[in-house]
């Protein structure tokens, strides 16, 4: 899992300069590029969905495969982030690319807040926390009246018109999507090759030393769970912009994490790449057994039986199996 | 077990059936709830679905022009969630070319669904969303079949005035968009009846025991409760009011006493009622597509099960596109759309007729629903239509209790 | 005033079953260390056990013992396959392999019998006061869950191998040490929780219609309790489940129900932070 990362002053020229940049770059523009050739409106489709699932894993991915934090409901930030933006723009009127911004920071630092009080928590008792935080909020907004309650918050699709019709529109939330992906890619790999990943890394293996080895434990683990909330509130305001509707059972469905924390196992907790492969991976699977004639009836039941397969048997997930297998890609692919 | 081998034998039977000759079918795509919550009525909604389709091409096809096309479905899961639906209804648009759709089941599938057909310009016929905010977003190709939600509760209140025009009544309600929706039009029409509200109250849908609620109930000295949810709320709510002697004298809920598993309560469910979109002893008289009882009797020859609601609208919204498409004679989504804008027709589901104006446009205007009330007829729960008076079977039940 | 106090029994005899529902999850957690997330279906199965056995003639409440020991058994058979291998592994393991036996198992339950509708009637007198009433079911589940909860106490506190449970569940190595094959009491325990879990859903069905996925509801809810009775700790967890009744029932009356939710979780995140061990059980060192 260590990179062959020459330490010092000189990293920030030196990321640039590394091959694993330049992976990351191609896997952003596969994703642009793909649906292009050919107009292919279905697989952008899917490849949107796969965006989503990877931004979700690879920014829990901060938490979780870093510093060993089990956030079992960070789904609340992609839900909050969704009615930020969908509120903004709906009577204030708000510009898309303001909102989302806005909803971004605005969740960010509610994140900070939250973390303040359930980071005291560890273990368990930290995954408990996130799952209850998820359902206060959204009892909380099923119940505030500024944002629809439980009926939720509607757009006029004549909305889509700004960024040149509905049609258009889809591609460029697409465009977004897929450049939040991008960013939260980079993102995963800044923290990772900083000082800062290195203390959450720290805290990963054993809290305790880290603090006695002088890590500020307590504003890593604040800073990274309020870093890990700012993309996926921005992707959360583009999704639910691309259904025009949001409502809180949709914006706060627990499933929708745990297939995060699914993704993340598939692809190998706490490397960079390891989202990218479990979110592909995972939403062309689901996607496949619900779409094909033999086994959609029983989707449920295969999707099922194959991940206890996975778990059972490939415990490191994909990027576990493929460093086992060639010991040498350790150290171009993280 | 009889599910697994039809879902075996469906499965297999289902490949075959892609293979028609594509220029003279005609695909329609829609996504149903097989697995999840909403799988109850999504279920029923698809065999109305399923049943148009089959007598349709035993008959030949949809005549159009001097061609006749047989009707092919394409169907995908949405797991009762909305994440996937989008994805979903792209799919059947641009990959199996589904020239018409059908909306999903639940008002949020729906809104969540309507947003794909006004993107890709694809008509939709919606058989399962109430909730008439959709219809308010500046679309032109939703079509509405069902009574939207602002008129679920009407004719409760209008029978319940008969009997008691000074009731003191709870409205208590599932908290979600379906059941406020109806239960926001409901306040102003107990109103006008001349009600006096004396508790008001939504309910989180995932609530799993009633009985501090009932005993709240009990407590405001009401004599009717109007609302209820879906489908395990509704029932758990009537099981409870029923196990702690609510003794209300009148309860009318949504959704949940529509559905002939209803009756397992027993004496719970006697003398509950539901605001109904079809019934089959109410009977209106088609122009198109069967009577009432010719619908029932071979919907039970062919799943052997009651119709309900569901299965009523889904067929009746497959008659309306057919008739739509005949009537224009064309499979061009615009003049479809322009047809069904100038419809006003009954079928055995009542009368079928949509808004026009940009601000509403295609929510449904003159379908009516029905009143239906759970009575004993000799030692047996049957629901009877008991409101509108013209279209009643029986006499209403009052008090209940 | 006399609301208020009908709401308190009420809120005690049913919170007392949802403190049964959720003593298998925490006995399961405190011992094998899995937050095992088929607790949902597990409560479910009870309740289908209830259905499917009174439809062949088995009174109600006759079906208990059956219910115990088909659940023990399963529990087991569900240990083997989806946790035994992730004994010991990081926590997110054990997460993922109930999650999928999970989905197969609400897959093959809705291929059988759909998301409809089931109720099981059961008719016992109920208790009248002034114009509220308790019914008989809850009255008789509260009182059942006691013994339950009763037994439990005694089989983990006075028998041999309920101390050894209790041992692995405070040092699996030192368990080991002085010779307790550590295995077999967690595949023991692991049934137990589950048979546990078995039951409340067959006492909970006794109370209220079903559908398939009725344990959603009841696996938060058993979240809730378990935190509010320290986690890990069993007989905790009845009077976590008593606390969180009591919520339900103390608030309903003053405040719009929509709003108990944001009580229970915001209380429940409160709790977790504030006293980690449990708000009702008496702190361990």
């Amino acid at each position: 899992m260590r990179g062959g990362a020459p330490g010092g002053s000189a990293k920030h020229a030196a990321i640039v300069r590394r091959p694993f940049f330049w992976i990351i770059a191609l896997v952003i523009a596969a994703f642009a590029v793909a649906p292009l050739l050919g107009n292919d409106v279905e697989l952008r489709e899917s490849l949107l969905l796969a965006a989503v699932y990877i931004t979700l894993a690879s920014n829990l991915n901060i938490m979780l495969g870093y510093a060993g934090y089990v956030n079992f409901g960070s789904i609340v930030f992609f839900g909050l982030g969704g009615y930020l933006c969908i509120y903004l723009m709906g009577s204030p009127g708000w510009p898309l690319v303001a909102a989302i911004l806005v909803a971004g920071a605005g969740v960010s630092l509610l994140a900070l807040l939250f973390g303040l009080g359930i980071l005291r928590l560890r273990g368990a008792y930290f995954a408990l926390g996130t799952i209850g935080v998820n359902e206060a909020v959204q009892a909380f907004v099923s119940n505030f009246d500024p944002w629809g309650g439980s009926s939720g918050i509607y757009l006029s699709t004549e909305l889509f018109q700004a960024l040149g019709g509905p049609m258009q529109a889809l591609w460029s939330i697409y465009f977004l999507l897929v450049a939040v992906m991008g960013l939260s890619l980079y993102l995963s790999y800044a923290i990772k090759s900083s000082k800062f990943g290195l203390g959450l890394l720290a805290i990963g293996q054993n809290e305790d030393a880290a603090a006695v080895l002088g890590v500020p434990t307590a504003l890593y683990k604040a800073l990274a769970y309020s870093a890990s909330a700012f993309l996926p509130a921005i992707a959360g305001g583009l999704y639910f912009f691309k259904s025009a509707f949001i409502q809180p059972t949709d914006a706060f469905d627990l499933t929708f994490s745990t297939e995060a924390i699914v993704i993340i196992m598939l692809g190998g907790q706490g490397t960079i790449i390891g989202p990218v492969l479990g979110g592909y991976f995972y939403e062309e699977l689901r996607g496949w057994l619900l779409t094909s004639e033999t086994f959609s009836h029983f989707q449920l039941v295969v999707a099922g039986v194959l991940l206890l397969l996975i778990v059972l048997f490939l415990p490191g997930g994909l990027m576990g199996w493929l460093h086992g297998r060639w010991p040498k890609l350790r150290r171009v692919l993280e | 077990m009889n599910r697994l081998c039809l879902m075996a034998a469906a499965a297999v039977i289902a490949a075959p059936a892609a293979s028609f000759a594509a220029d003279n079918t005609l695909t329609i795509g829609m996504t149903q709830s097989r697995t999840g919550a909403l799988n109850v009525d999504s279920l029923a909604q698809q065999r109305g679905f399923d049943m148009w389709r089959d007598e349709v091409n035993a008959a030949g096809g949809i005549k159009v022009g001097d061609k006749r096309y047989k009707v092919q479905f394409a169907l995908y899961d949405d797991q009762s969630q909305g994440s996937r639906v989008q994805q979903l209804y792209t799919r059947l648009i641009v990959q199996d070319k589904a020239q018409f759709l059908f909306s999903p089941y639940s008002s949020g599938l729906t809104a969540t669904a309507a947003v794909i057909s006004e993107q890709y310009g694809k008509l939709m016929i919606i058989t399962g969303g109430a909730e008439p905010k959709t219809y308010e977003l500046g679309n032109k190709y939703l079509f509405q079949i069902i009574t939207p939600a602002d008129h679920y509760l009407t004719g409760a209140v209008e029978a319940l005035a008969t009997k008691d025009p000074h009731a003191k009544v709870a409205l208590v309600y599932s908290d979600d968009p379906f059941s406020k929706a109806v239960v926001q039009a409901t306040r102003d029409q107990a109103k006008e009846a001349g009600f006096a509200d004396v508790l008001d109250e939504a309910y989180p849908p995932s609530t799993t025991d009633f009985g501090p609620l009932v005993n709240k109930v009990i407590s405001s000295g009401a004599d009717a409760l109007l609302g209820g949810g879906h489908y395990a709320d509704g029932a758990t709510l009537a099981r409870q009011l029923y196990d702690q002697k609510a003794n209300l004298k009148w309860v009318t809920l949504l959704v949940a006493p529509g559905d002939a598993k209803f009756a397992t309560l027993g004496q719970a469910a006697l003398g509950i009622s539901v605001g109904s979109q079809w019934e089959e002893k109410a009977t209106f008289k088609p122009q198109i597509g069967p009577t009432g009882a010719e619908f029932a009797k071979a919907f039970k020859a062919k799943f052997n099960e009651e119709a309900d609601y569901h299965s009523a609208s889904g067929y009746a919204g497959g008659l309306i596109l057919q008739h739509a498409i005949e009537q224009a004679g064309s499979l061009d989504t615009d003049k479809v759309a322009a047809a069904l804008n100038a419809m006003d027709i009954t079928t055995f589901f009542g009368q079928c007729k949509f808004a026009t104006d940009a601000k509403h446009h295609g929510l449904q205007v003159a379908h009516q629903m029905v009143l239906a009330q759970w009575q004993m007829k000799n030692g047996k729960l049957e629901r009877e239509v008991i409101w509108p008076k013209a279209a009643a079977t029986a006499d209403i039940l009052y008090p209940i209790r | 005033m006399s609301g208020l106090f009908a709401s308190i029994i009420d809120g005690v005899l049913v919170g007392s079953v949802y403190g049964l529902a959720a003593m298998g999850l925490t006995l399961i957690w405190g011992v094998t260390d899995v937050v095992n997330l088929t607790h949902g279906s597990a409560i479910v199965a009870g309740m289908f056990g209830l259905y499917l056995l009174t439809s062949t003639g088995v009174p109600p409440y006759a079906t208990l013992p059956l219910i115990l020991v088909g659940g023990f058994l399963v529990g087991l058979l569900l240990y083997w396959i989806c946790v035994h291998r992730v004994i010991g592994r990081p926590p997110l393991m054990s997460l993922l392999s109930t999650f999928s036996v999970n989905l197969v198992l609400i897959g093959l339950g809705t291929a059988v019998w759909g998301t409809a509708l089931f109720n099981v009637p059961v008719a016992l007198p109920s208790v009248s006061w002034q114009r509220y009433t308790f019914p008989g079911t809850h009255i008789l589940a509260a009182v059942l869950t006691a013994a339950i909860a009763g037994c439990l106490y005694v089989f983990l506190h006075r028998t041999r191998l309920g101390k050894a449970i209790r041992a692995v569940a405070n040092n699996r190595g030192a368990a080991e040490l002085v010779g307790i094959p550590t295995t077999q009491v967690l595949s023991l325990a692991f049934g137990l929780g589950v048979a546990l879990a078995g039951v409340s859903g067959m006492l909970i069905a006794t109370l209220f219609p079903f559908t398939l996925l009725s344990g959603d509801a009841y696996q938060l809810k058993s979240f809730v309790v378990i935190v509010l009775g320290g986690l890990g700790n069993p007989t905790g967890a009845l009077l976590g489940g008593i606390a969180l009744g009591l919520v339900e029932g103390l608030s309903t009356p003053f405040m719009p129900v929509s709003w108990t939710l944001v009580i229970e979780f915001v209380l429940f995140v409160i709790v977790l932070i504030a006293y980690p061990n449990g708000l009702l059980a008496p702190r361990r060192a």
